[in-house]
């Protein structure tokens, strides 16, 4: 088993005809995801590979798509989503970064009120080796295995990811929630498939400074996770009141510090890493 | 980003929310003829600044002239008073507080009012605050007006008063792309009139492409963040010793915190985010190198950006930009072997871990 995505999952691609769309559509393809369709409005009839291209969603259904990859500029981010949930695609990742907050509240509570999943914005999106990928993260760093990764971030998950698999490890499933202050999962809603996906034996967290998701999934760990998990977070050092290149990563008013999410992991049993590459000692 | 008083308050006036008559002036020959008692208040983007001498109070033509002379050019903790806001002295009979704010774990706006104005909202008591969430796809409703204005033991005429500065002050949040509007104080007039005295309006960022009328410098940032700014840089000034330049922001912040570990202090934070091209390398330099650290550490995982175009880049950037000062570099992921084969042509040693990368840059930095 593995969490959201397995083989047969249906990816279509909304913005496949783009820069990033073309190049991750490409690479997801290597990695053996089913992409099944893309969609750019204007270039409906046009071709990605072998793949027919559609100017809208409703076309595309015809394929059944499970799943799909928003890569728009962030504009039309809240467009292009309200079409995927609109036409019951249920899971939407969104990859694009910069899209306005406001925009993103619409989409989450919308998805949410559709019993969709939404993945991101500004994420890395989801692995599950050698199933699926739906998203960005490199090809070359996964292992199967039991480890289950959740992660604010893109490039940190990947250093992460491949230290695992450089030790001995392998992985489950990989989600990247994303580094906007609003996105569409939360740790908790994670831990919930985690704790039930049978693979999955061990837990890491990647959290960082801002909001209180960190302090919120301890809390909810104490209660209702059976399974082993540790953590890392990042940004310690970051100074009060200066935003650390995601938008999300800010400590305010005193307000989602390091040491106020490590004191909370800690109180939950999880161990934190102090570095990055130490987190595949703290699982065995 | 944070609008100065002045410009938030254009924006109530244009939602209709009620604020003290006033203008805006920039030279002294901008002061008008004195009719009524005034405040000069300076607009620049910190709190506290009645604490720090920045707003005046004016009885004569003579206080208002000198006051407005005095605060014009002055400094306020270091930022320079370019506009004083010139307002009508309200008649106060009391201060309530009204604001809406992002909610980031529910991700709804949040209502936040109390009875008790003009103080710092976090130094009042939990049970004299209102709260509530609004549902985003539904928006503001009458009913959380009225059970605002019940909190709020507010009397029938200025409680009807409230509940449509509420209403309106939504429409701002939400046309106006907010992550917070305040109104702190929320006065109460002698003549029970109810008027925004101050107006604290932020808006994300990201949502500048459809408000391009909002011009204004982030005065937060220092010379070289707004320089990085224009260039698409992320990219925060520290007060330590080595530039760093990595990629992505939670494997820069997690550099930037291992070095602090190894007792390396980092004097900026740069993420050349998920772009594979030389010359954003080469300019990333140029930022770190505008900072004058003592050593320079190059983080990468490649994968979108790719090993080899930031080995290229780093050779090219030595060259172009004559750099002597050591450059510590680690390069994992995508093309990590070409791009190591690359500097090492150029006499650059890069590691494949960070932690040896972090030792050895903090050894260098940290050596008299």
């Amino acid at each position: 088993m593995s969490v959201l995505v397995d083989k047969n999952t249906r990816v279509i691609v909304q913005g496949i005809t783009g820069h990033q769309g073309s190049f991750h559509a490409g690479e997801m393809i290597k990695f053996g995801t089913k992409v099944v369709a893309g969609v750019s409005p204007g270039k409906g009839g046009s071709k990605f590979q072998n793949l027919d291209v559609y100017d809208t969603v409703a076309e595309a259904m015809k394929l059944s798509p499970d799943a799909t990859m928003i890569s728009v500029p962030a504009p039309f981010v809240k467009d292009a989503a309200l079409e995927a949930i609109d036409h019951g695609i249920q899971i939407v990742y969104i990859l694009t970064e910069h899209v306005p907050f406001h925009d993103t509240m619409e989409i989450v509570h919308q998805a949410r009120r559709k019993g969709i999943t939404l993945l991101g914005p500004n994420g890395p999106g989801i692995t599950s080796p050698f199933l699926c990928k739906i998203g960005i993260m490199p090809n070359q760093i996964f292992k199967d295995g039991d480890v289950a990764v959740a992660s604010r971030s893109g490039t940190l998950t990947y250093e992460i990811v491949e230290a695992i698999t450089r030790n001995g490890f392998g992985e489950s499933t990989v989600i990247g929630l994303g580094g906007d202050p609003v996105v569409g999962m939360t740790f908790i809603d994670v831990l919930k498939m985690f704790e039930e996906d049978d693979k999955t034996r061990k837990i890491v967290l990647v959290g960082e400074i801002g909001g209180n998701n960190e302090e919120r999934a301890a809390d909810y760990i104490k209660k209702h996770v059976s399974k082993k998990v540790v953590a890392y977070i990042t940004g310690r050092s970051a100074p009060p009141g200066k935003r650390m290149g995601h938008a999300g990563a800010i400590i305010e008013k005193g307000m989602g510090t390091a040491e106020s999410k490590i004191k909370a992991f800690n109180s939950a049993g999880v161990k934190v890493a102090d570095y990055p590459w130490d987190i595949p000692g703290l699982l065995r | 980003m944070n609008l100065y008083e002045y410009m938030g308050k254009e924006i109530f006036r244009k939602y209709g929310i009620p604020v003290p008559d006033g203008y805006v002036v920039e030279s002294a020959s901008g002061v008008k003829k004195f009719d009524k008692p005034v405040v000069i208040k300076s607009q620049i983007l910190l709190g506290g600044r009645g604490k720090s001498g920045g707003i005046k109070f004016a009885k004569s033509q003579a206080d208002l002239d000198s006051g407005v002379k005095e605060l014009l050019g002055s400094k306020i903790r270091n930022l320079t008073v370019s506009k004083v806001l010139v307002e009508e002295m309200l008649d106060i009979k009391k201060e309530i507080y009204v604001s809406i704010a992002l909610n980031r774990a529910e991700r709804v706006p949040m209502v936040i009012a109390s009875s008790s104005g003009g103080v710092e909202i976090e130094s009042v008591p939990e049970d004299k605050i209102f709260k509530t969430l609004i549902d985003p796809l539904i928006g503001y409703s009458d009913y959380i007006g009225r059970e605002a204005t019940n909190f709020l033991k507010l009397e029938p005429a200025i409680g009807s008063q409230f509940r449509a500065i509420l209403s309106n002050l939504y429409r701002v949040f939400e046309k106006e792309d907010c992550e917070l509007v305040e109104i702190n104080p929320l006065v109460i007039t002698g003549s029970g009139k109810l008027i925004a005295a101050d107006a604290k309006v932020v808006m994300d960022s990201d949502s500048m492409f459809r408000h391009k009328e909002i011009n204004i410098v982030d005065t937060e940032k220092t010379p070289l963040e707004l320089e990085a700014q224009g260039k698409g840089y992320a990219f925060v000034e520290l007060d330590g010793n080595i530039g760093v330049i990595a990629n992505g922001a939670g494997l820069t912040m997690a550099t930037l915190d291992a070095l602090t570990l190894h007792k390396g202090k980092p004097r900026n934070f740069l993420d050349l985010g998920g772009t594979d091209n030389v010359d954003i390398v080469v300019n990333a330099f140029e930022l770190v190198m505008k900072a004058d650290p003592k050593a320079i550490l190059v983080n990468i995982f490649g994968g979108v950006t790719k090993c080899d175009t930031v080995a290229n880049g780093i050779v090219a950037a030595k060259d172009r930009l004559k750099i002597s000062k050591p450059i510590v570099v680690r390069l994992s992921g995508v093309h990590e072997d070409e791009g190591r084969t690359i500097l090492k042509n150029d006499g650059i040693e890069a590691y494949s871990t960070m932690l040896p990368a972090i030792e050895r840059v903090a050894k260098i930095a940290g050596g008299n």
